[in-house]
């Protein structure tokens, strides 16, 4: 009963510094879980979405312009491919399959993708899972002016089975940018947590005839999504064709691709890494200080509970385990903040890219901060408690007579 | 129950020599006994008492408490000897200010070898007219409230020695009457030796064991000053 009721009642007694410490812990724990959390949901998110295709190919460029392209639907494509590109890799005996898309229009900022039904109803777009129209549509038809939305594009358009749009040229929205075509909306896909879930998919033939595009590109493609019978047909096909060719670039393999691209923007999680360790220290630091700095005003307390009989590691114990249960509520608020920032990120991530982020899910940072932060905060604690340890009683309580 | 023999305790003097406070060469109390020490402000009262609670570690001599030797033990063993066996009542009080008067009572228990004892507790703050105010604050209550959860304070661990220190100082003089009585009633009860200084004579004429201070302190009679170089004045 003794130390906890001491703890409790010092906290009690200045509870304005407690809390103002406390916050400051719990917005470091808060961003420190929300950085790591992130950074590795987001960066398995991103490898995992990219496991459908083996490879991606289109014109001449950058490999991660390729695959953020077709995979993820972002960027713009670097160039487009000739039809017969398309059939040539089509073709090949190492292709399995080869998914041609074309893109250069959008609904309200919702990219629009051209490509062939085979994607929506063959093709896993992770291991074991197909698309799937929500019950009471149907794919798109080849030729048709038709259109199967992504379930986020669908929320957020208000589009449902039997809506029409007309599509906007360019892959920014433009309201001037309207195209005469209407398309009607066939189908919903269910919820993939895939980047597919922003698009809105059309027959390929859709986009590549759409008034206003370049006649002599209508049956161009903006690039080749493949998947191919070996792991060794990709080296052959690198080869083939980025090393020995000129016009066109084989983005393979998509994960390491990926996995560099991450890579080279990981200064930016240690920055925030960075950023979140040194506002971990001057919480730290504020318990230290606080602590501290009322020390004086404890001086009394403490001698009178020496004289009471405790002992002075019983002091000592009761300052630590005070800067501890500051960490530790602290580290409990961060929780809350980690959860608000954790669901703010993910809508950001999921709005930009379609990829998302489990908030339930767990990992080894969120019980280590924590603990890293109380233990930091005890260690702050030290000091002070030093201090505590030091109470002269006779002198604190009374001058003597 | 309580024996002190030569007893010396010096502080450095803002002149940067030393003065000596206390020099007490024998004082004895029995089990149960009431004994008032009467000595002026600055005299090495409560130096001495805080002596005999090991609050301060002597310079030499010897404080002996039921046969063990306080001043030889090491601080943490003199500690809870203190928890045990002494109770403490201060001139200020000193009560926490920022636990109840329940707590205030529970904690001074913690310490001690038996530990927490809720229902012994407010027993005695009801003893001592409190347990309508259990959960108030020391700020709170009366001064003369605050004087007796002081006193239930001290006698929480069934102490074997109580030592008061200019207890009725802050009190009117009904009050402090009140408090007094109880002080020595409830020692009485729990079987305490009782151990008080005063300046105040209307106090100290309630007990038949009266000693004047300087008598015993050799330190008191000379006045505060440098340590003698034989370093051996004293006396009983």
């Amino acid at each position: 009963m003794t130390l906890p009721l001491i703890v409790y009642r010092s906290l009690r007694q200045h509870a304005l510094s407690t809390l103002i410490t406390a916050g400051s812990i719990a917005l470091a724990c808060g961003l420190l879980m929300t950085v790591w959390v992130v950074k590795t949901q987001a960066q398995a998110a991103f490898v995992s979405t990219s496991t459908a295709f083996d490879a991606v190919l289109g014109a001449r460029g950058s490999k991660l312009q390729l695959v953020l392209n077709g995979i993820f639907h972002l960027e713009a494509s670097p160039g487009n491919l000739a039809a017969s590109d398309y059939e040539l890799i089509r073709k090949h005996p190492a292709v399995k399959t080869a998914i041609p898309i074309a893109v250069g229009d959008n609904l309200r900022g919702y990219r629009i993708v051209g490509t062939v039904p085979q994607l929506l109803t063959n093709v896993e777009y992770a291991p074991g899972k197909k698309y799937a129209v929500a019950p009471g549509g149907k794919v798109f038809g080849e030729a048709a002016r038709e259109a199967v939305v992504g379930s986020f594009a669908a929320e957020r358009l208000g589009l449902k089975v039997g809506s029409t749009f007309q599509p906007f040229h360019g892959l920014t929205f433009d309201e001037k940018a309207l195209h005469e075509e209407v398309f009607t909306v066939t189908g919903i896909l269910t919820p993939t947590n895939t980047p597919a879930d922003k698009v809105i998919w059309v027959p390929i033939k859709g986009v590549q005839t759409m008034s206003g595009h370049d006649p002599k590109a209508a049956t161009d493609v903006s690039a080749v999504l493949i998947q191919l019978r070996a792991a060794s047909a990709g080296v052959m096909l690198d080869l083939m064709i980025n090393k020995q060719g000129n016009r066109m670039t084989f983005a393979y393999p998509v994960g390491a691709i990926m996995a560099d691209f991450f890579g080279k923007i990981s200064w930016f999680d240690r920055v925030l890494a960075l950023v979140a360790y040194l506002v971990a220290l001057v919480a730290a630091g504020s318990v230290l200080a606080s602590i501290y700095n009322s020390m004086s005003a404890r001086q009394r307390d403490l001698a009178i509970l020496r004289a009471l009989g405790a002992r002075r590691r019983t002091i000592f114990g009761a300052v630590v385990a005070e800067a501890a249960g500051i960490g530790a509520l602290g580290a409990a608020v961060g929780f809350a903040i980690y959860f608000g920032l954790l669901t703010l990120v993910a809508e950001v991530i999921r709005a930009q890219t379609g990829v998302v982020l489990d908030v339930t899910e767990g990992h080894a940072v969120l019980w280590i901060c924590p603990l890293a932060m109380t233990a930091l905060c005890a260690l702050g604690g030290a000091v002070p408690a030093v201090k505590a340890y030091r109470t002269p009683v006779a002198e604190t309580l009374a001058p003597v007579s | 129950m309580l024996s002190v023999a030569d007893l010396t305790k010096s502080f450095v003097s803002p002149e940067g020599g030393r003065a000596e406070i206390v020099r007490v060469g024998r004082f004895e109390l029995a089990a149960g006994e009431q004994r008032a020490l009467r000595g002026e402000s600055g005299s090495g009262k409560t130096t001495f008492l805080n002596l005999i609670a090991g609050i301060l570690a002597a310079d030499g001599g010897r404080v002996e408490l039921d046969g063990i030797d306080l001043a030889a033990l090491p601080e943490a063993k003199r500690d809870r000897l203190r928890a045990d066996k002494i109770g403490y009542i201060f001139q200020t009080f000193n009560l926490l200010q920022g636990y109840t008067v329940l707590e205030n009572v529970l904690l001074g228990m913690s310490f001690g070898p038996r530990g927490v004892d809720r229902v012994h507790a407010v027993e005695l703050l009801r003893r001592v007219g409190l347990e309508h105010r259990l959960g108030h604050f020391p700020r709170q209550l009366s001064t003369g409230q605050q004087q007796r959860v002081a006193v239930a304070r001290a006698l929480a661990n069934r102490p074997k020695l109580v030592l008061a220190d200019e207890p009725t100082g802050n009190l009117d003089r009904t009050s402090a009457r009140e408090a007094l009585a109880l002080i020595r009633e409830v020692c009485r009860e729990n079987g305490a030796a009782l151990l008080l200084v005063s300046h105040d004579d209307g106090v100290l004429a309630q007990f038949e064991g009266l000693q004047d201070f300087a008598v015993i302190n050799a330190a008191a009679r000379r006045g505060p000053g440098a340590v003698p170089a034989d370093g051996k004045e004293g006396g009983s």
